[in-house]
């Protein structure tokens, strides 16, 4: 049986947030969740907290990906978590891209990211998770 | 861009191929002639051979996809190739074999570590460390706020102050950032971009306190705000009036500091963005041809500032690409510098840089691996002829480095440098069939893009047209599909992975932003405000007119105004910019 919830793609929000400008990842990381058969925006540099927030709202998004590599993550990951608390948004699916000490990355799980992607993850890992744990049910494709 | 026989090459025009996609066929080499002797040689070694001992299925391109062949020969380079006029000699036109007639054997290049993090007077103990250990010049990493122009203290700056680099909110930092260190008697690079002209107004009264001579100073401004919109994103200001502040230092560099280079063109960024060798040559000369035509323009001679022109080049993994890309910098520069636009004193056709490892090759992963990976791309750019060089530190995929890290990549430099043997002679590739078809070949598809950014009407208007960013986009995604179908390896990535123990690294907290906010707040009470009123509403008005900018630059500067303070009056001018992102 399938409804339209389950037979739509993906719908995956790239975003940069903070001040760094180093979008090859981002950009990377767009265009092959694309070629994967997700829906991806991209939001853009030097994003806010609440922009992000809102946009994931307005897009309907299933996941987030912030691509971060600035050492910024510590102040705007739990800023965001928080703000998506706050529009009901705890549902979505929030992976984190970049360059995070593992200390922080742990911190930064507590906080309710569900992964963090280190420098040398294949697409092919971020793909197989974010089917595989984003909610609801995605589609086959 | 497949290497062309020697016929094609002289007369070709198309612009650079794309990459094969995905699971596409590999591109090859094309025909070229083949000697009676190399025919024999083919019939009866190497036929044989392949029969007995097939070559390995494995793509033969370099890193950025250029097809290579097994064996280069004199057939590879172009009917009648006259080596002696083509190269030329060291420190004779058109330097493809490098600048100086003695290189290395005069004087060694300046090593030059990138350092800098939280406050001032953490970044000086580097400095002075890294000083003490036989380093030969300074290099400032300024963090994230201050390459915006934002003080530490603004909103936007939560979570980035001292991370990245060095803050920087005004002279008073400046001053600290140098205590002790004479700014005559070291060289100093400074990496910053869209807030150049008021960094460097700061470092220019710093050197005035310390009594200096401002003719005697001497080091670098990084200031290519080209590549910012095509690579590294850190903008304020749109394309033209950054290149108006651009141009006011170059005039006023000219004028007043002639010893000071006010911009380093940079290709680092663009090839740390994911462009091929190819692309980062071809953008990062045709970004200097930019700023060279915007200067003519302002009414300079060419020979009045070209001189003082430097370029900043990336030293990847791939070992011969690279050395090729340095030579045939240098042989374009003279090119374009005596034909294009009419330079007559020599030193406005040579074309000096300085080098950086490649960031982006470094591995989370393995970390140790990185040493012999920095030390490969370092020989590269030793035997491309760089004039100074940053060597990256082993722990830099994961932080910013400890100081034990980046001293072994000091040490790399002093190992080549002393124990190799590579400085004795000079341009030790010159010569080689390979090197030479390569060279000829990166200057040959250098050109073919110049041709193309030329017909967009130049390098601004490409950049508004998103044409390089789009390139490089390309490359980049082209380049990550390759890894994923293993016709790359990244050694401890996608090829020989091992479970393995995290990495003691640099930890900078949040306290750094508390200590610059808290400084700031005393500044702005005990400087006289009506001093910094004054000195913003005459830089406000210079922007809004046609004189250079540096002199009120200068005043804000010595009346302590902040970068944030300034940068505001200029965006209040000029406006902000946000590009159109490609993916």
């Amino acid at each position: 049986m399938t409804n339209v919830a389950e037979t739509r793609k993906i719908r995956v929000l790239v975003a940069k947030p903070g001040l760094d400008g180093h979008d090859r990842g981002a950009k990377v990381v767009a265009r092959g969740l694309r070629d994967a058969g997700m829906e991806v925006i991209y939001t853009g540099l030097r994003q806010t907290p609440e922009m992000i927030a809102a946009a994931a709202l307005q897009e309907d998004v299933d996941c987030i990906g912030l691509s971060i590599l600035s050492g910024a993550h510590n102040a705007l990951v739990p800023r965001l978590m928080e703000l998506l608390r706050q529009g009901g948004l705890e549902d979505v699916l929030v992976v984190v891209g970049g360059i995070i000490p593992d200390a922080d990355a742990a911190a930064l799980q507590q906080a309710g990211v569900a992964a963090v992607f280190p420098p040398g993850t294949s697409m092919r890992e971020i793909v197989e998770f974010i089917r595989a744990h984003v909610r609801p049910a995605p589609a086959l494709d | 861009m497949p290497i062309k026989s020697a016929p094609e090459s002289s007369n070709q025009t198309a612009p650079p191929d794309r990459r094969p996609a995905a699971g596409g066929a590999e591109p090859a080499s094309p025909p070229r002639p083949v000697s009676p002797a190399e025919a024999a040689w083919e019939r009866d070694t190497l036929a044989p051979a392949l029969e007995q001992t097939p070559e390995r299925d494995w793509d033969f391109t370099t890193l950025s996809s250029l097809p290579i062949r097994r064996l280069y020969t004199a057939a590879d380079l172009p009917p009648g190739f006259d080596f002696e006029r083509e190269t030329g000699f060291p420190g004779a036109p058109p330097y493809v074999r490098g600048i100086h007639p003695t290189l290395y054997r005069g004087r060694l290049w300046t090593m030059r570590q990138f350092s800098g993090f939280a406050t001032a007077e953490e970044t000086n103990e580097r400095y002075r460390y890294l000083l003490s250990q036989g380093q030969t010049g300074l290099s400032v990493a300024f963090d994230l706020p201050t390459l915006m122009g934002y003080d530490s203290d603004h909103p936007l700056s939560e979570g980035e102050v001292g991370k990245c680099g060095v803050a920087i909110d005004s002279l008073a930092d400046m001053e600290r950032l140098f205590a002790g260190i004479r700014l005559d008697q070291v060289t100093v690079s400074m990496t910053i971009n869209a807030p150049a002209a008021a960094i460097w107004a700061m470092y220019l009264v710093a050197a005035e306190k310390q009594g200096l001579d401002l003719r005697r100073l001497s080091g670098t401004l990084q200031n290519d705000i080209l590549k910012e919109y095509i690579a590294q994103k850190e903008y304020i200001y749109p394309p033209a009036p950054s290149m108006r502040l651009v141009v006011d230092t170059i005039e006023f560099a000219a004028r007043q500091t002639p010893r000071f280079n006010p911009i380093s063109i940079s290709g680092y960024h663009i090839r740390e963005a994911g462009s091929t060798a190819l692309q980062e040559l071809a953008f990062t000369l045709r970004d200097g041809m930019e700023y060279v035509e915007w200067t003519l323009r302002r009414g300079l001679a060419v020979d009045e500032f070209a001189p003082q022109l430097s370029f900043f080049f990336n030293a990847h993994s791939d070992f011969f690409e690279e050395i090729a890309k340095y030579r045939a910098a240098r042989k374009l520069w003279y090119r374009v510098m005596t034909e294009r636009y009419g330079a007559r004193l020599a030193r406005s056709a040579r074309l000096r840089f300085h080098t950086q490892t490649a960031g982006v090759s470094l591995t989370a992963q393995q970390p140790y691996n990185n040493v012999a990976r920095v030390a490969l791309q370092a020989l590269a750019a030793v035997l491309g002829g760089t004039q100074s060089l940053h060597t990256n530190s082993l722990d830099e995929a994961l932080a910013l480095p400890t100081a034990e890290a980046a001293t072994i990549a000091l040490r790399t430099q002093q190992i080549l440098a002393y124990e190799t043997g590579v400085t004795n002679t000079v341009d030790p590739l010159g010569g080689s069939f390979f090197v030479e078809r390569l060279t000829l070949d990166l200057a040959a598809g250098a050109e073919a893009y110049f041709r193309r950014i030329d017909d967009l009407g130049g390098m601004v208007a490409a950049v508004e047209r998103g044409f390089p960013q789009r390139e490089i986009a390309d490359a980049a995604y082209q380049y990550q599909c390759a890894l994923e179908r293993r016709r790359k390896v990244m050694v401890g990535v996608n090829e020989f992975a091992t479970e393995e123990q995290p990495l003691e690294t640099l930890y900078i907290d949040e306290r750094v932003r508390a200590r610059q906010a808290e400084r700031l707040r005393r500044l702005r009470a005990e400087r006289d405000g009506g001093a910094v009123e004054r000195a913003l509403a005459a830089l406000r008005r210079a922007a809004g007119g046609e004189t250079n900018t540096m002199p009120a630059l200068l005043d804000c500067v010595r009346a302590y105004a902040t970068l944030g303070e300034i940068s505001e009056a200029l965006r209040s001018v000029f406006g902000g910019y946000t590009e159109t992102s490609i993916t």
